[in-house]
Parts: structure tokens; sequence; C-alpha cells
């Protein structure tokens, strides 16, 4: 049976566990904290925020840092939810 | 497996380049709080919680049970409540079990689906405890894994792994080193380290200056 | 509670298209209950924006390591646990 990209327990990487850490850097924090406060609100919850990350193309999901998966959930949550209109977060960025 | 139907383009996720993802997190922040889906004060909170989370509450429960007999039954019965007896926060999740380590069982958690881990108690999960290679090895190999952290159980220990597949997040209490009978409370749980609680580390070794 | 602690329970093998919380490498593996949680919001249906109610009864499932691993490397008695919903267990014969 094929295995969605999340679903990891027995599937090797092949590579040794890399016990370096590093500090949450502050859009990390802020990333956490946007889906701890939209689910405070009752816009978005974490099942939700884990589907969304599980929607992501397996070389993406894999690429991806942590909070970089949160976000793209986020965008893809909140778009489908009609919150974010498709685009508009890349327009706001760019200008 | 679901497939997301994408009729929209997402800027792509730029492999190591972290300040462009900074910039859309910031932006998307400022999106939402311009919209009126959040409020400042509320991620502005959010922040000062997860930044206020360290391992120093777990191992206070821990001290509390290696001294009380009758605390670590109700930390084994029902770590949520116990949390709160001491007055610390447990966090949003609505049960937190404790399990115990003894000289014949050794338990380690891992959540293979993503990341779920008891950081009102613990601080923010290790980068490594996120990981893939952790979240393969950890039940298929949690003995190979284990070696990575330095650790080698004794050969007659029964290892028993946790994936926090649900909402119960999970707690070690690991084993009271020998050689800390003496020791306060407050010494105690100077000895509890994050790993510990996680399950891939013993608890220090006192020496003699920390007996004292 | 369907399940009382110590039954042995068959994980259901099914794909499952859609958000769900049973892990890939417990499916149609045969398990112990290990504790009865009691019933939690459904991540199922929660993961597309409804309640999650009813709740469904969660429990702790026990499994051998070397049931669930052909080449699992460690000891006859070492275990791996997850937190399972009761609707994908069955009474395994």
């Amino acid at each position: 049976m094929e295995r969605a990209v999340h679903d990891r327990g027995g599937w090797s990487t092949g590579s040794a566990i890399d016990r370096t850490e590093h500090e949450l850097a502050d859009w990390e924090l802020l990333t956490d904290a946007l889906v701890g406060a939209l689910g405070r609100e009752g816009v978005m919850n974490v099942d939700e925020l884990r589907r969304g990350i599980e929607s992501m193309p397996r070389d993406a999901y894999e690429r991806a840092s942590y909070y970089e998966r949160w976000l793209y959930s986020l965008e893809t949550i909140l778009t489908e939810k009609g919150i974010l209109a498709p685009g508009e977060l890349d327009q706001r960025v760019a200008g | 497996m679901s497939e997301h139907d994408h009729d929209h383009p997402h800027a792509p996720i730029a492999d190591g380049d972290e300040p462009a993802t900074a910039a859309r997190a910031r932006a998307l922040a400022e999106l939402l709080i311009f919209k009126g889906v959040v409020r400042r004060e509320d991620v502005r909170q959010m922040i000062d919680w997860l930044v206020s989370r360290t391992a120093a509450d777990g191992a206070r429960l821990v001290a509390r049970a290696w001294v009380d007999p009758e605390f670590k039954q109700r930390l084994l019965a029902d770590a949520r409540a116990a949390a709160l007896e001491l007055g610390l926060d447990p966090g949003p999740s609505p049960v937190v079990m404790a399990v115990e380590n003894t000289q014949a069982v050794h338990h380690m958690v891992v959540c293979t689906l993503c990341s779920c881990y008891p950081r009102a108690l613990l601080g923010p999960p290790p980068d490594w405890y996120k990981s893939l290679p952790y979240r393969s090895r950890a039940v298929s190999d949690p003995r190979g894994a284990l070696t990575e952290f330095g650790v080698e159980l004794d050969g007659d220990v029964e290892l028993r792994v946790l994936d926090s597949t649900a909402d119960i997040r999970y707690l070690v209490i690991p084993l009271r080193p020998p050689g800390s009978e003496e020791m306060t409370e407050q010494l105690l749980a100077a000895l509890v380290t994050r790993d510990a609680m996680i399950g891939v580390a013993q608890p220090v070794a006192p020496t003699p200056a920390s007996v004292q | 509670m369907r399940f009382g602690v110590g039954e042995r329970v068959l994980i259901a093998a099914r794909a499952h298209e859609g958000h769900h919380r049973t892990p890939g490498y417990l499916k149609g593996k045969v398990g112990t209950i290990e504790h009865a949680h009691g019933a939690f919001t459904n991540p199922e249906t929660r993961a597309y924006g409804t309640d999650g109610l009813p709740e469904q009864p969660l429990y702790l499932v026990g499994f051998l390591q070397r049931e669930v691993w052909p080449e699992y490397r460690g000891r006859a008695d070492d275990r791996i646990y997850a937190d399972l919903f009761e609707h994908w267990l069955a009474t395994a014969r």
C-alpha cells in the first residue's frame, strides 16, 4: 500500500539522525503563533494544519524545513477557506 | 493518497532561502491582522507563551515523582492533573500521560506522522525529533536510534516506543540515578533533561558537588 | 468503548483517501489493547473544517516489534504503541 508523504514510520531515508539544534527564528515563532491564534479564533484547527502539510508534493515536503511546511499549509488551507485570495500573498510579498 | 487540486500557483518554497520564507511569513501575518482574521495581541501572546516553555516544568514533575511515591501514582494516573497540582501549565492537549522507566522497561516517544510533543512541559521539540530519520527509525529500529544517542540499554531491558498519533501527549519518567538518594527535589530536577523525558537519554548522574 | 484492555485487535489495512492518523506501518497488523482513552474528536472529519463530532473511541494499542518489522533488531519482547481509533480496529481472529 502506497504511503502518504508524511507517514514516515519505517520509511528509511538512509541518513543518520542529525542532532544539530537551532533556536527558532522569529519568523518560525510567528508562524507557530499564527496557527495558535487562528485556532483560538476558530478559523483553522490543528487537524486542518496537518492535512494542509500532508497535501504537499513529496519532493517539496522532503526538502522543506519544518515551519516552511506550516507556511505552505497555512496558505493552502486559508486559500481553500476563501480567507486568502489566490495569489494575494504573492502580490503582498512582491509589492 | 489524497491529491491537492492545484488551480492556483504557490510561490516556490526556495530551498535554504530563509529570508524569503521569513518575509512571506511576516507578510501573511500582516495580511491576516489587516483583514481582522487574527488580532496582533493574540499573536504576541502566543509567541510569549511559546518562548516561555522549557523542560524545567517537566523536570519538576519528575523530581516530585521521584521523592513522593503518592504523587508518582497521581502522575501516572493523570499527568495533566498532576501538572496542574504543581501549578504548571500542562498545555492544550486534553490528555497527558506519563510512562515510567524501570529496571525492566525503557520508554521512548516519537510522532511518526508529524511532530506531536508535550511542549508545554518540555519546551519546543528539538529539530531531530521532527526529522524524517528519527520519525522513521524510532519505530523500526529504536535500539539503533538509541545507539546514535549514546544510549545502550542493558540486555534484559524491554524497549517500548510510543507513537503519538492522536491527542495524547507522552512524557517519560526516567529512572532515578543511583547515588541521588540524599538529594533534594530541587537538585534532582537539575538531573532531569529534556532528552531523558523523551526517552533518548538517561538522566545526568549526580556528582559529589551536585548532591550537596 | 467496544474493546477492553488485553483484547487482540486487527488494524484495518485500508488506504483511506484523506487525512487519517493510522500509520501505514501498523495497517494490517495485530495488536493488544493496552489502554482505553475514552472518546475524542475525529481528526478525519475535523481536518475538513467540521467540529469532529461525534467523538470517537480511542485506544492505546501495543504491538510486538518483531510482528511489525520483518527485520526488527532488538529483543523479542520490545513493543511499539500507537493511539488508534476504534473504527480502525476489529476483533483479531
